[in-house]
C-alpha cells in the first residue's frame, strides 16, 4: 500500500513572528523555516505504518518554493522513500493545495493520504478535509490513533469533550493531531541516505491547477497588547480585589 | 441575503459557540440555523428560541446521528444555493465539516473568523494569534467557521422562529461509520462556555496535585483547563488543553496556576476579561498579561485561596 504525505514549509514554531512594518504580512526573510510540526507527526505515522509492514512506499510531497525541498529531505531522512515538489513562489491557499494534491493522487494512486491537521502559519485547518471532498474520499481529521487493516482505517479523533472513533473505507485522508505520536529525529546515516533519494519537481500548471488565491490579504497587524496589571502581595488581597475591584467573584 | 449556521447541540440545547456564530451571522444577513441529528427536535426548538434567528431547518435522519463529515457536507451542499454565507462555530465538528463543504462548492474557506468587516471582508488570527489578518474573499459564497471568543453570544431565549423540516440529502455515501465515543462526563461547565476557568500548568507536578485545581474550580463553579505542558505530562486530559492547539477560551475570569505563559497558551486565553496568575517565578511571562499577579508557591497559595473564598 502506498502512502502520500504532504509536508509544508513554515516559519519554525520556536520563532517569535513579527508583523512587517508595512502591514502586508509577517517577516519571513532570514527566519528559520521548518516542516510544519503536524506534518512531521504525519510523516512519523507513515514511517511507523511502513515499519509495521502495512505500507510499502511513502511519497512525501510539498507545494511551495524551491527551498521546500529541504522539508521534503527531512521527510526522506525520517523514512519516506521519494519526494515530489510542486514548485510555486507566492501564496498557495488550501483550496489550491487540495487541487494539487488531488492531481498527484490521480498520478500516484495512494490508498491513504496522511497529513497534518493544520499548518502553524495560516492556521486554516482545511487542506485535508478539502482534499477528501475533491476526491470523494472519507476523512478522519484530528487523529490521535490510526489503525489500518482489511481495507479500512480506524481513526480515533480528538473532539470537543473527548475522543471519537470512526472507521473509514480506504482510500481515505487522515489528518494528524498532536498526540498521534512523537516524531523521531533523523539519524545522521539516514540524513546522508536521504540525499540520494529522488525528488521530482513539477509546476502547478503541469498538473492543470490554477494557483490564483481567492482571498486577498488587505492588512496584517499585531493583536492588541494586554497591559500587565498589578502584583498582589497575598491571597487575601487577591480575593479582595477580585470581589471589590474586578467584581468577578 | 440569508446566512446558514450549522448548529452544535447535545440533543437538547445548542452550544454557546453556536450562539456566538448566530451573533456573527446577524452582521451578514437573515440568520437561519440548521439543526441535524437523530431525535433533534428539542434542540431545534432551542435554536428557534434564539433571538434574531429567522428560521430553523431541522434535518432528522440516522445518517446525521454522529455528524460524520461526508453526509453532513452533502446536506449543506444541497442547501447552499439559498445562502450567501455558510457558517459554523470553530468547534471540532465545525472545523471537520466546513472545509469539506467549501471544496465541494469550489470556495476557499475562511477559518476561525474573529471579526466581520463587511459581507466579503473578515479578520482572522494567524500564527497562533500572534498576528491578525484582514482578508477579502472573491468567492461568490463564503464558507466560514466562527471563533466563539470573539463574538458575544446571543441569549438562549427570547426568539420564536418557525421550524421547517428538511429531507436528507442524496443518499449517505457510506464512506465512514461511527464506532464509538469516549466523552468526559463532568458536572463542571463546558470549558469554552464557562464564566470562570481555572487552569493548571506543569508546576502542578502530578495528576494528584492537579486535583487542587479541580477543587478550586468547584469552589468557583468554574471549568478546569490545563496548559499543553500539563497535558503532555499526563496531569490532565487533552480536552482540557487551553491554547492554540487546544481550546480558545474567553471567560470573565481566568486563573492560571503554575503556568509560565508560553505563546501557544496565551493565544488560547488572552481574550479573557480578567486574568489572574499565580506562579512562584516572578519573571514568568504570564505576569505580562495578568491583571492580578501573585508570586507565590502554588501549594501554599491554593489551599489559602480556597479557605479565603470559603469565608464568602
Amino acid at each position: 500500500m502506498k502512502l502520500l504525505v504532504p509536508v509544508k514549509r513554515v516559519v519554525d514554531y520556536n520563532v517569535k513572528v513579527r508583523v512587517k512594518a508595512d502591514n502586508t504580512g509577517v517577516e519571513t526573510a532570514n527566519v528559520k523555516m521548518s516542516m510544519n510540526p503536524f506534518d512531521e507527526i504525519a510523516v512519523e505515522e507513515a514511517v511507523r505504518l511502513k515499519e509495521k509492514g502495512v505500507a510499502s512506499e511513502i511519497v512525501a510531497v510539498s507545494a511551495g518554493p524551491s527551498a521546500a525541498q529541504e522539508q521534503i529531505r527531512t521527510a526522506l531522512a525520517m523514512g519516506a522513500d521519494r519526494g515530489i515538489l510542486v514548485e510555486h513562489d507566492g501564496v498557495l491557499e488550501p483550496l489550491v493545495v487540495a487541487k494539487i494534491l488531488k492531481a498527484l493522487v490521480a498520478k500516484e494512486a495512494p490508498q491513504l493520504v496522511l497529513m497534518g491537521k493544520q499548518a502553524i502559519d495560516d492556521d486554516m485547518n482545511a487542506t485535508g478535509q478539502m482534499l477528501a471532498a475533491l476526491l470523494g474520499w472519507p476523512q478522519g481529521t484530528f487523529a490521535s490513533k490510526v489503525e489500518v487493516a482489511n481495507g479500512e482505517a480506524t481513526v480515533t479523533r480528538e473532539v470537543d469533550g473527548g475522543l471519537e472513533t470512526v472507521t473509514l473505507k480506504l482510500p481515505a485522508v487522515v489528518t494528524a493531531d498532536l498526540r498521534l505520536n512523537e516524531p523521531r529525529y533523523a539519524s545522521l546515516p539516514n540524513i546522508m541516505k536521504a540525499r540520494k533519494k529522488p525528488i521530482e519537481v513539477v509546476k502547478p500548471a503541469e498538473l492543470g491547477v490554477d494557483p490564483a488565491p481567492r482571498l486577498t490579504v488587505l492588512r496584517v497587524e499585531e493583536p492588541p497588547k494586554r497591559q500587565a496589571g498589578a502584583k498582589v502581595a497575598s491571597v487575601q488581597e487577591l480575593v479582595e480585589k477580585l470581589r471589590n475591584e474586578a467584581k468577578v467573584i | 441575503m440569508a446566512v446558514l449556521i450549522l448548529a452544535d447541540h447535545d440533543g437538547s440545547v445548542v452550544s454557546q459557540p453556536t450562539r456566538s456564530a448566530v451573533a456573527a451571522a446577524q452582521k451578514l444577513g437573515e440568520a437561519h440555523v440548521l439543526v441535524l441529528g437523530e431525535g433533534a427536535a428539542t434542540a431545534a426548538a432551542a435554536a428557534a428560541a434564539l433571538p434574531g434567528v429567522a428560521k430553523v431547518l431541522l434535518a432528522e435522519d440516522p445518517a446525521y446521528a454522529h455528524r460524520l463529515a461526508e453526509p453532513v457536507a452533502a446536506l449543506l451542499l444541497a442547501l447552499a444555493p439559498g445562502y450567501t454565507h455558510l457558517l459554523a462555530p470553530a468547534s471540532a465538528a465545525g472545523k471537520n465539516v466546513m472545509p469539506r463543504l467549501a471544496a465541494l462548492l469550489d470556495v476557499q474557506p475562511i477559518s476561525d473568523v474573529a471579526g466581520v468587516v463587511d459581507a466579503d471582508t473578515f479578520i482572522r488570527p494567524i500564527y497562533a494569534g500572534n498576528a491578525l489578518a484582514t482578508v477579502r474573499s472573491s468567492d461568490a459564497k463564503k464558507v466560514m467557521t466562527i471563533r466563539a471568543a470573539s463574538f458575544d453570544p446571543v441569549p438562549a431565549t427570547g426568539g420564536a422562529a418557525p421550524i421547517e423540516p428538511v429531507g436528507a440529502a442524496a443518499s449517505d455515501p457510506g464512506l465512514s461509520r461511527f464506532v464509538g465515543a469516549e466523552v468526559q462526563k463532568s458536572e463542571r461547565p463546558e470549558l469554552t462556555a464557562a464564566r470562570v476557568v481555572v487552569s493548571g500548568g506543569r508546576a502542578m507536578g502530578s495528576a494528584e496535585n492537579f486535583r487542587l485545581i479541580e477543587r478550586l474550580a468547584d469552589r468557583l463553579g468554574a471549568a478546569v483547563g490545563a496548559s499543553r505542558a500539563a497535558v503532555d505530562a499526563g496531569y490532565a486530559p487533552n480536552d482540557m488543553q487551553v491554547g492554540q492547539t487546544g481550546k480558545i477560551v474567553a471567560p470573565e475570569l481566568y486563573i492560571a496556576v503554575g503556568i509560565s505563559g508560553a505563546i501557544q497558551h496565551l493565544a488560547g486565553m488572552k481574550d479573557s476579561k480578567v486574568i489572574v496568575a499565580i506562579n512562584k517565578d516572578e519573571e514568568a511571562p504570564i505576569f505580562q498579561v495578568a491583571d492580578y499577579g501573585l508570586v507565590a508557591d502554588l501549594f501554599k497559595a491554593l489551599p489559602e485561596l480556597e479557605a479565603e473564598l470559603a469565608k464568602g
